[in-house]
């Protein structure tokens, strides 16, 4: 893995409402360069929704985002999103395009390099994930952990300072699973700020520098992974981890 | 037997229908083309700006397209041909001096088949996981550029069957301009067939020319089925040695 020189990414008071749902209600998370967080915590607590605010897939009521310490908010939203890369639970690969263009597609279009170019780039892409013989397979063609390893591997194209992971493996068959972990442990250990939500409470316990725990819409604990999963201090998070564990 | 014989008077007489012939191939049949054809491209485009339309956070623009599909849809084809035609038809006169009815009967065709259109797009690119937008954007993609790259291809992708079934009716309808009175040389196959049918004095020209749109309705008919089945099951892809035996080996054991 090459050498990560910025990336601390802040989210600072952030609010965010559908309606009468207040969804996000003032959550504070800070991502040092190089580590990793996960979020952790019930279905429909706004991890997700915290991602998608964070590059600005929504746009936040109120709060700051704040990448290498600039506020991004009045950026090119578009420019942001080229930062940091995301990962989703439904893989969300082009089903028309072959696994090849499904990684050259943003090298050629917004990076504007030539086809050629593109394509030897996504190729030594898909060969770190250890796809590279599955280049000219449609997506519905792999298995669920190779297209989440697609996946990574389109993000990772984009040359990201942020990697977020938005339950990258609940949808896939146990067996698979690991291969993903693998390749997000290594992706972690190499250098690469990443924001993870899961319910992979190993990978979050083993993996990562700092776990925050989210239920409805706000932060109720975070801190070292030791400390939250062998003293939590909340009703609130022991009993999230009688549930889950 | 005399049944027999008045039907076959009627709609089988070999003689009226190869008098009409040569009119249909040299005439008819090239004019239909044209009105189907250039008001099926013309529909397709405006049928796109108004699927878009339809889908924009752009209230003011949805609300444009739907009041355009709603009145367009609602009129009868024939009501709208001879509206646009014959009042807009004069207008076209006096700029152009042109006294073709063509122009205005291919533009409330493109108009009439663009509303149908627009609705199969709207649909079509609707239909798509809203992930795939989500994705796209996130790789730093505007809305514009992840539309038109990842979004809509896989959209219309999906309603092609539905597309040609708009271009067959298409074909049909654009037998309706004969309502607007049309030059020897601009008779489509539905108007030579009139015209030989009122000298014949039987339907035997009419025959010929009911020939000559399943000769181009039938085909399509079976290009969509073909389409439609090839989205179902997939583009036949090469399978590696490892996934062919594996297929043969389940059908052995089972």
């Amino acid at each position: 893995m090459s050498e990560f020189t910025s990336g601390t990414l802040s989210a600072k008071n952030i609010h965010l409402s559908f309606g009468s749902n207040h969804v996000l209600r003032g959550i504070d998370l800070h991502v040092p360069q190089g580590t990793t967080a996960s979020v952790i915590g019930p279905s429909g607590s706004g991890k997700s929704t915290l991602l998608r605010v964070m590059n600005r897939l929504i746009e936040p009521d109120q709060g700051d985002i704040l990448l290498d310490g600039r506020s991004v908010l009045k950026d090119n939203p578009d420019e942001l999103r080229r930062r940091i890369g995301m990962v989703f639970q439904q893989f969300n690969l082009f089903p028309h395009k072959t696994v090849v263009e499904n990684v050259s597609l943003a090298l050629r279009k917004l990076r504007k390099l030539s086809k050629e170019e593109a394509q030897a780039e996504a190729l030594e892409q898909l060969d770190l994930v250890g796809l590279k013989h599955k280049a000219d397979s449609r997506p519905a063609n792999l298995s669920g952990g190779q297209q989440q390893r697609v996946a990574i591997a389109r993000a990772l194209a984009m040359k990201p300072e942020v990697m977020f992971f938005d339950e990258a493996t609940s949808a896939l068959d146990p067996e698979l699973v690991k291969g993903v972990l693998a390749l997000m442990t290594d992706l972690a250990k190499g250098g690469m700020t990443m924001v993870v939500v899961t319910h992979e409470m190993g990978f979050s316990r083993n993996v990562s520098d700092v776990v925050t725990f989210m239920d409805a819409g706000v932060v109720v604990e975070s801190g070292p992974p030791e400390q939250l999963f062998t003293e939590p201090r909340t009703d609130r998070l022991k009993g999230f981890l009688s549930d889950v564990l | 037997m005399d049944i027999l014989k008045l039907l076959s008077d009627t709609f089988l007489d070999w003689k009226a229908i190869g008098a009409v012939l040569p009119k249909m191939f040299a005439v008819g049949l090239p004019n239909t083309l044209v009105l189907a054809v250039s008001s099926g491209v013309i529909g397709t485009v405006l049928g796109m700006l108004l699927a878009l339309m339809g889908i924009s956070r752009n209230a003011g623009a949805r609300w444009v397209a739907r009041i355009y599909t709603d009145v367009l849809r609602g009129l009868p084809p024939i009501l709208t041909i001879l509206v646009i035609g014959l009042g807009f038809g004069p207008i076209v006169r006096q700029w152009t001096g042109s006294t073709s009815p063509y122009p205005m009967a291919i533009a409330a065709l493109s108009l009439m088949s663009a509303a149908y259109i627009g609705e199969i797009f709207r649909s079509g690119i609707q239909s798509v996981d809203k992930g795939q937008l989500e994705a796209t954007r996130a790789l730093g993609f505007g809305y514009g550029p992840a539309m038109r790259l990842v979004v809509v291809p896989q959209g219309v992708r999906r309603v092609l069957p539905a597309l040609v079934n708009q271009f067959i009716a298409l074909i049909k309808e654009s037998s309706l301009v004969f309502m607007l009175g049309l030059l020897a040389s601009e008779r489509e196959i539905f108007q030579i067939g009139k015209d030989a049918a009122s000298t014949s004095g039987n339907l035997s020209p009419y025959v010929a020319a009911a020939v000559f749109y399943l000769a181009l309705t039938v085909p399509l008919t079976h290009f969509v089925n073909w389409i439609d089945r090839r989205l179902r099951t997939g583009r036949p892809e090469k399978k590696e040695p490892d996934d062919a035996a594996a297929v043969v080996g389940k059908g052995a054991q089972a």
